[in-house]
């Protein structure tokens, strides 16, 4: 082992220049001090912009000093785009004098990142040598050398002064050689660690509730036996019994490794007070103060180096999860500036304060687009929800709410109750989301443009432009007031096709889908050939009004694009005063503890409200087709007998056309029949979507249709109409056979079809996804009506089996979730803005490109 | 359809076959861009003889134009392209087949019968089912004047089953008269078409030429001219149609089993042109200018634009700085930035001009600060439930100073002598009100939202019924923050 091999080839040792790895490097140094060959030494031939290079983008002359100024402004503009990328900048310019760095300054605190400066103060005889090599610099008069050197001397001293953070002065060619750059990590940048992560919300002395859901979440004695780290978001102190117990417990898991913090404003106060600061000792800070006096001077010690080394917020997990205190808008993550620190702890706010005198917090949840879920705390809410992939965790511990936890990457929320109110809220919990105002209205940034919606259920569902602008148009124009309009259904996909002779739909394949599926007892139900329709029906019109805000009807019914189904108001009361009569009188509203109903059904017949596209389309087809083929099977006859060669193929063909168009005709007509008001309408319910307080859709289909049964039977007028149904076990051959005999059974006297649901309604597969919530089954003769009346002509169907079903099942899983997503929120009490947001993109998926005949 | 004449033994009706240049004892199929045509003969005698013209139309081929752009490995097109009328309808691709399959018979040339082509000849003429927009009467129309002694048209009914239906637009078509066969066919190759007026199968970039050629001799003195003229030019806009179609409507419009022009009707299919301003919207805009020039406003938003007809008005004013369109029909704006030449625009004139989709029931930021905001003939087109949010958006959101609203006086409905007792000037009026009604609105709006509200009559003031269109400019009084009490209650269960 020897040392002496290290034979340094300069005299000077090495020099080690930190620089933080999202910066903007100014280099400074008069013309030839090899500020250009040094950048293209240490850094990436793409992170260096110089003003030379600029000035030839704009001017095609590398040192065309008249065009300055627009090459500094391109300059400028790359930098901020990279800096606004997060990328690492070096600027290679003179920079000697301080008006040219106070914009580059300037620059560095618009995108929140360190400006460092690195001078190269090289003697003039070197600079002027370096020109002379140069033959485009050769002829450079020697006092332009001379002045940069004075201006730079007179830089010198005030760099800091200037702003930068990091100077690095190199004052020799020897010192020039010897340097190196380290890249020096953000304190913020803890992208390596995957966790996976606990994050608490806000504590404030809870000591008892901490510890009670450090068990929950499986900590012993402050570490997880799988190796989980805890992370805190702040405000573990203040209000509350124990704050010193609270930062023992927190320290030390930080200390231990098994927990991260970032500070709340409540810890900067706290860190401040301890520094002798004069601080208000409002909002909690005396009881801390009292409960740190009892505490040895070191521990009071302690927490002031504790508080002082937090670091505004973290990015963990590859750049997927932001942590702070009080919520980051995307271009603040992984950046450094007092700007940064100070939204991560106090946040935005309106400027304005409310009537409790306390400042009025801007949503900037509602305006985020970022990628990276962001995890905080600081505004106390009832409950926890995803908004545009960010929560807050602050649930109001302290205040007598609960203390609550989200595991990360699972995204499950763990929460404990509050032991008691330890504190007195100035102003009552808010049941809204955080970042909502109270009962706003509707505004077009809630719905408009590319959008993300955060389900429960199936994650984020995203919504495009162009969609979105197509359900903004007939939101606006024809759907019924938002207030009443609470849930959209979402699209079903079809069975997988079939391979059997003549079929492109058949029970099996459903069947076996939901058997691989893992569903084991599936409901076949009959498919109503009707008009979709949501009906909300309440008790009353004073119920309407306190629930819905509804001024006048009684409830709505609309169809699957939210429009009123009937144009006139007064038959819509008409259905649901008969509706109303049968939940009376089935004694729904006491059973279920609600004063209203949300039902999903299928109101018949489909001429009723589809009477304009039968008449345009399909009973046109039927008329044209018949009135062609009788002629021209006949002309056809008339050459085959007078034997013309090759007639009587073709004639053969035409016959079996005009069949084809017969029989299309035939199914078309079995949805048709004349209404009178509301004689001969039919309405079937199939599913009881929400009551006060409570989604239903999770509820199984067999209670499900229960309900609905007594909803029928109680029904005088025979408006509701039963959809029958068969319960049917997959993993059970005869079993499923009955269900496909009884398929064959109901399409062949010409119905729909049916629709096959799990049983259990909301059900997951074997790897936690979704499960299709139903899958359509339609009838031979119902599909002439879809595919055309010659569909099953053996080419045909050949061709027809090539569709594909991936987009439609996608789609169908998604509108499902954002159904399901606005019955919650809905349920859950949460503002209008948050259940149209879900209803909107139900519409504006369902204008997605689908092949629309699946 | 089948082309029959009768013949004797001096001039064989089988003579058909050679002006048709099809023999008459053989089947012959022909390929087309849309399916196949078959030729043959029911009856081939020298008393009479009967071609008949069979298109197969291949659906596949039909939607195989709009392919590979949808999910689900089919074309990206809504539900009625898949199943319609076309592979049994005489339509325009019956009259494509006909051109192409007797083109030599249209151009009158045979050279086997030259003395024939050159002459009248008895002529029965039938097509089973031609879809005819303007029913049976406008059929005759159309035949009649060129020499037909026989114009049968009979109405198909849609469905037997469904009497209250009515008619479909298909007619049974019989023409018969002594005429040169070049002639019959031209006729039907101009006016199937025309009658089908079908916009979604545009058929060739040449159609001008190819519409005078075969109008050649009879269209400059048909009574109908116009009409046939801009009918079957009036297919090129299919183009145009087929450019802007919002599919997402569409898909929207197939999702509640509705025809999309039910949805997709923000655009009058008539669009007032230049040639044909109506008099009152030329009224209405001078009333607006001069109310935004009366207020003195700069900066002005026009809400519910459509074709940007007023946009266009205001930029011919430069004391107008700032004007920004809004509607919420993605199509009207696209022709509204046609109309202005948006894209075409010098630079002063542009930047004082944009269009934006917007909703006024939804509260929107962007809109905040303007001098002025007008909303003509626009409230009338919202369900009246959807109005107070209306209301909000404009009068307790954007609260620009001024605020214009017009809207129809149903009283004058009456001196309309072309509209119905009790119907409404345009089909997406969802109310019309009377001049008190529209008082009574505008009066609480203006107390709800601090503003004072003035009426102006545009056009003739009926001494009864009151003018046709009634003005109400609202100017904002109360200083601009002190109308946060009037956020209304919109919590939901």
């Amino acid at each position: 082992m020897s040392t002496t091999a290290e034979a340094a080839p300069s005299t000077t040792a090495p020099r080690r220049l930190p620089v933080t790895d999202l910066s903007l490097v100014v280099l400074i140094g008069a013309t030839g001090s090899g500020k250009s060959t040094f950048a293209r030494r240490h850094f990436k031939p793409t992170e260096v912009i110089s003003s030379d290079f600029c000035r030839g983008l704009v001017a095609d002359d590398e040192n065309d000093q008249s065009a300055s100024r627009d090459a500094f402004d391109v300059l400028h503009y790359i930098a901020g785009k990279r800096l606004e990328a997060g990328r690492l900048t070096v600027v290679d310019a003179t920079s000697v004098q301080s008006e040219s760095r106070k914009q580059l300054v300037q620059l560095a605190r618009k995108y929140d990142v360190l400006p460092i400066a690195i001078v190269l103060d090289l003697p003039e005889e070197v600079c002027a040598a370096r020109n002379a090599e140069r033959p485009d610099r050769a002829g450079m008069p020697r006092h332009v050398i001379q002045r940069h050197k004075r201006e730079l001397r007179r830089s010198l001293r005030g760099l800091e002064r200037e702003g930068f953070r990091k100077v690095h002065i190199l004052r020799s060619v020897e010192e020039v050689d010897a340097a190196e750059i380290v890249l020096e990590k953000r304190y913020n940048d803890l992208t390596h660690l995957t966790g996976p992560f606990d994050i608490i919300g806000d504590i404030h002395g809870c000591r008892s509730e901490l510890e009670t859901l450090l068990q929950k979440l499986g900590y012993e004695d402050g570490a997880h036996p799988e190796g989980r780290t805890a992370v805190f978001v702040g405000d573990l102190v203040d209000r509350g019994p124990d704050s010193p117990g609270v930062l023992r417990r927190v320290m030390g898991m930080v200390a231990s490794g098994n927990a991260l913090c970032v500070p709340g404003n409540h810890e900067n106060k706290l860190g401040r007070w301890l520094k002798g600061r004069n601080v208000q000792h409002t909002h909690g800070l005396a009881e801390t103060i009292e409960q740190l006096e009892k505490e040895e001077d070191s521990f009071k010690e302690e927490v002031k180096d504790f508080i002082d080394g937090l670091v505004s917020h973290y990015i963990l997990d590859g750049g997927n999860l932001v942590v702070c205190h009080a919520g980051l808008p995307e271009k603040y993550h992984g950046r450094t500036s007092g700007r940064v620190r100070s939204h991560a702890l106090y946040g935005d706010t309106t400027g304005e304060t409310d009537e409790f005198g306390l400042p009025v917090r801007y949503p900037w949840a509602e305006d985020y687009r970022g990628r990276a879920a962001v995890v905080y705390g600081h505004t106390p809410v009832p409950n926890t929800s995803w908004i545009n992939n960010t929560i807050c965790l602050d649930t109001g511990a302290v205040f007598g709410g609960k203390m609550t936890a989200l595991r990360w990457p699972e995204r499950e929320l763990v929460d404990v109750p509050a032991e008691k109110v330890w504190y007195e809220p100035v102003k009552p919990l808010l049941t809204e989301a955080p970042g909502g105002h109270d009962g706003r209205p509707l505004d077009l940034a809630d719905v408009a443009g590319r959008r993300v919606v955060e389900t429960r259920e199936h994650g984020r569902v995203a919504v495009r432009e162009e969609n979105a602008a197509a359900a903004l148009e007939v939101m606006s124009r024809f759907a019924v007031d938002p207030q009443l309009l609470v849930y959209l259904p979402p699209t079903m996909a079809p069975t997988g096709t079939s391979k059997v002779d003549g079929y492109l739909e058949h029970p099996a394949e459903a069947f076996a889908q939901y058997r691989a599926d893992g569903v084991a007892k599936v409901v076949c139900e009959e498919k109503h050939m009707g008009s979709r329709a949501v009906v909300l029906v309440c008790r009353d019109a004073d119920a309407a009004r306190e629930r819905f805000g509804a001024d006048g009807p009684t409830g709505v019914v609309h169809t699957r694009t939210g429009r009123p189904f009937f144009d006139d108001a007064t038959v819509s009361e008409l259905v649901l005063a008969r509706l109303r009569t049968a939940v009376d009188e089935a004694g729904l509203w006491e059973e279920l503890d609600t004063d209203w109903l949300l039902l999903d059904a299928e109101l018949m017949p489909w001429s009723l409200k589809a009477s304009g596209l039968l008449r345009q389309q399909y009973a046109a087809v039927g008329a044209a087709s018949g009135a062609v083929f009788p002629g021209a099977v006949a002309a056809l006859e008339a050459a085959v007998a007078r034997g013309v060669e090759g007639a009587d193929e073709l004639l053969a063909k035409q016959r079996e056309r005009a069949a084809d168009a017969g029989l299309f005709t035939e199914a078309y007509r079995r949805y048709c029949w004349p209404t009178q008001g509301l004689d001969g309408v039919r309405l079937a319910p199939f599913q009881l979507l929400a009551v006060q307080g409570r989604s239903l859709a999770g509820v199984p289909h067999d209670r499900q249709l229960a309900w609905l049964d007594r909803l029928v039977e109680h029904d005088p007028t025979g408006l509701l109409h039963t959809t029958r149904r068969l319960v049917v076990d997959t993993g059970d051959e005869a079993s499923v056979q009955a269900g496909i005999d009884w398929w064959l059974e109901m399409t062949g006297r010409g119905g729909e079809g049916m629709v096959v649901k799990p049983l259990d309604a909301l059900v997951r597969d074997g790897k936690g996804r979704l499960v299709q919530p139903g899958i359509k089954v339609r009838g031979r003769e119902y599909l002439r009506i879809i595919y055309g009346p010659e569909y099953t002509r053996p080419e045909q169907l050949a061709k027809l089996r090539e569709r594909f079903l991936g987009h439609k099942r996608s789609l169908a899983l998604r509108e499902y979730a954002l159904g399901l997503e606005a019955l919650v929120r809905l349920a859950e009490g949460e503002p209008l803005w948050r259940v149209h947001e879900a209803v909107f993109a139900v519409l504006a998926l369902e204008s997605e490109p689908v092949d629309p005949r699946l | 359809m089948t082309i029959s004449t009768t013949g004797t033994p001096e001039r064989p009706a089988t003579d058909l076959g050679f002006l048709l240049h099809k023999h008459p004892d053989r089947k012959q199929s022909f390929p087309t861009s849309h399916g196949t045509a078959h030729v043959l003969y029911p009856e081939a005698s020298a008393e009479r003889c009967t071609a008949a013209l069979l298109l197969e139309v291949d659906p596949v081929a039909l939607v195989r134009r709009g392919k590979g752009k949808g999910r689900g490995g089919s074309p990206d097109l809504a539900l009625a392209q898949y199943v319609n009328d076309r592979p049994y309808a005489a339509s325009s691709l019956l009259a494509v087949a006909l051109s192409s399959v007797f083109k030599s018979a249209l151009h009158g040339v045979c050279n086997a019968r030259p003395e024939r082509a050159e002459q009248p000849m008895p002529l029965r003429i039938e097509v089973p089912a031609l879809p005819a927009r303007g029913g049976a009467d406008l059929v005759r129309k159309l035949f009649a004047p060129l020499g037909w002694s026989t114009v049968e048209a009979v109405p198909v009914p849609l469905d037997a089953q469904f009497p209250e239906w009515g008619d479909s637009r298909y007619v049974q078509l019989t023409l018969e008269g002594e005429l040169r066969l070049a002639e019959a066919l031209r006729h039907l190759y101009v006016l199937l078409p025309v009658l089908d007026d079908s916009k979604h199968y545009w058929v060739s970039p040449d159609e001008v030429d190819k519409l005078l050629r075969a109008g050649e001799g009879w269209l400059a003195s048909h009574p109908e001219q116009k009409l046939i003229t801009t009918r079957y030019l009036s297919r090129r806009w299919g183009l145009t149609r087929q450019a802007t179609q919002r599919l997402e409507l569409a898909r929207l419009a197939d999702a509640d089993d509705i025809a999309v022009e039910e949805i997709d009707n923000a655009v009058a299919e008539e669009t007032e042109t230049a040639e044909r301003p109506t008099p009152l919207a030329e009224q209405r805009r001078e009333a607006i200018l001069g109310a935004l020039r009366a207020a003195g406003a700069g900066r002005v938003l026009d809400l519910g634009c459509g074709q940007g007809q007023l946009v266009q008005a205001l930029l011919k004013d430069v004391k107008f700085t700032e004007i920004v369109g809004v509607d919420v029909s993605v199509r009207a704006l696209t022709i509204a930035s046609r109309r202005l030449k948006l894209d075409r625009m010098g630079e002063r004139q542009a930047e004082r001009v944009s269009l934006l989709q917007g909703s006024l029931t939804y509260t929107d930021k962007r809109l905040t600060g303007y001098d002025a905001a007008v909303l003509s003939e626009v409230i009338e087109h919202l369900d009246l439930p959807r109005l107070p949010a209306l209301e909000y958006a404009v009068f307790g959101s954007a609260r620009p100073r001024t605020v214009i609203v017009t809207t129809p006086n149903v009283e004058y409905n009456v001196r309309w002598e072309t509209l119905p007792a009790g119907h409404v000037r345009h089909g997406d009026h969802r109310f019309e009100w009377t001049r008190q009604e529209f008082r009574d609105w505008a009066g609480k709006v203006a107390e709800r939202h601090g503003y004072g509200v003035e009426f102006v009559p545009v056009g003739p003031d009926d001494a009864e019924v009151g003018p046709p269109t009634q003005m109400a400019v609202f100017t904002r009084v109360t200083p601009d923050d002190k109308h946060t009490e009037n956020v209304k209650e919109v919590k939901v269960a």
